[in-house]
């Protein structure tokens, strides 16, 4: 059977790992390459990088640490943050990435979904999508979670399937940082809605927030940052507690 | 050892080069039918679509040389199914070296998502590629097309319905999955390849 997969994201700025606190203040979390080795060997299924530098400078330290991640782990990951058009999809598959995933440019010019899957695969191709509710509705966000769109969450997760996405990597700045749970009754509606996987983001704390994502949120997937960067949930003994609890999952 | 990656106009090249280092072997990514015929082992990567890639490879005339080769070949995702008589994908006609037929997945439910993708288990695995402490262990893989259990298959997984997730015979050897990206599990598979 198909495993739910846990999937570590690392924020890279400059090269170094950063967690943001609601997408705000940042505390260090350690250095890529080793924390996705370390992450690999306890269990991860995948890992996201995503680039949160917006310099040229930046942009090309995080494509040689695209590289080096590559030649070092032995797990699919995806990387985003930056990408706004072809050429940059190509610059990180080129380099390694194993998917990439685009939020604002997409937002912005959602024919880049159609672009990326009919040159490299619907496979590849991740759209993020950060959304706040807000009076009863999901609204998605542009540039981090700065700017609110027109796009509502339901609404633009079915455009992006057509569109040729992938996967949807939906992550509720409601419940990001907050580390209470993820956004399970979103995330259900979108499994219902949708004929793609979904990856759930923002507001694990818990174990039991996983387990819940799962089992409740209908999530193929389930992204966190900081609970796994300081060390307060363990891969390895996630992996062993989501068995317990009947989750299917790679042990 | 010397091992050959054939170059064609297919991703995911480099995930097999890097992976083979990973191992300590360094791999030559080539084309050129001598290189590939006096490799110890060649490897046929693939990830993109089957028509434009079995188009490509008849017009380099690389379709006859990845036939006639002697030596253990891997042949990896799209690598294997271009490696079987067709492919539902665009009506290809590919290399023939397994008699079997590639076919889009229909999913049956709504939970059936396509592509297949993520880590599923392998199970009633054969001697080869394979050892007995290998079912059951998760591998990785990302594919809409699949080819269904025949004489050849060396490994079976089960989605939407039960498939080859690895076919051999003689000299071939596939994987529909990612060993390169399969973590320890995968390492073993390959380590597993470069003993033949």
């Amino acid at each position: 059977m198909l495993a739910k997969r846990i999937v570590p994201c690392l924020d890279i700025k400059d090269g170094k790992t950063v967690k943001g606190i609601n997408f705000v203040n940042f505390r260090d979390a350690g250095d890529p390459v080793e924390l996705g080795a370390q992450y690999s060997r306890e269990g991860a299924d995948e890992l996201v990088y995503l680039d949160i530098t917006a310099s040229h400078e930046g942009r090309k330290t995080f494509t040689e640490l695209v590289k080096k991640v590559a030649a070092n782990i032995s797990i699919p990951f995806t990387v985003g943050g930056g990408i706004n058009e072809l050429k940059d999809v190509d610059r990180l598959l080129s380099a390694g990435a194993d998917k990439v995933s685009v939020n604002s440019a997409a937002l912005r010019n959602p024919s880049l979904i159609e672009e990326i899957a009919k040159n490299f695969g619907s496979q590849v191709c991740v759209v993020a999508i950060d959304a706040n509710y807000e009076d009863g509705d999901w609204i998605c966000y542009l540039n981090g979670g700065r700017i609110p769109t027109e796009k509502h969450l339901f609404q633009w997760a079915a455009e992006a399937e057509n569109l040729g996405a992938g996967e949807i990597l939906f992550t509720s700045m409601t419940h990001d940082g907050v580390k209470d749970g993820y956004a399970n009754d979103a995330l259900s509606t979108l499994a219902d809605n949708l004929h793609i996987p979904v990856i759930a983001s923002g507001g694990a704390g818990k174990m039991e927030h996983f387990r819940d994502t799962f089992a409740r949120g209908k999530a193929d997937a389930a992204l966190a940052a900081s609970v796994f960067h300081f060390g307060e949930i363990g891969i390895a003994d996630l992996k062993l507690y989501l068995n317990k609890e009947g989750i299917n999952v790679r042990i | 050892m010397d091992v050959a990656i054939i170059k064609y106009n297919a991703g995911n090249i480099y995930s097999v080069s890097y992976a083979l280092k990973r191992l300590g072997v360094s791999p030559v990514i080539t084309a050129d039918p001598e290189l590939l015929n006096k490799a110890d082992k060649v490897i046929f990567p693939g990830v993109g679509e089957a028509q434009t890639t079995m188009d490509y490879l008849k017009e380099h005339k690389m379709d006859a040389v990845i036939k006639d080769l002697k030596q253990p070949v891997l042949g990896i995702c799209l690598g294997m199914q271009l490696m079987c008589r067709h492919s539902e994908e665009g009506d290809a006609e590919c290399l023939g070296i397994f008699d079997a037929e590639v076919k889009k997945f229909i999913p049956h439910r709504h939970e059936d998502k396509v592509p297949h993708m993520g880590w599923n288990t392998i199970t009633q695995v054969k001697d080869g590629l394979f050892t007995a402490q290998l079912e059951n262990k998760f591998v990785y893989f990302v594919h809409s097309y699949y080819v269904p259990v025949n004489e050849y298959t060396a490994a079976t997984t089960n989605y939407i319905q039960p498939f080859s997730a690895s076919l051999h015979k003689d000299n071939f050897y596939a994987t529909q999955f990612h060993p390169e990206k399969s973590g320890s599990v995968g390492e073993v598979i390959l380590r597993n390849f470069l003993k033949l």
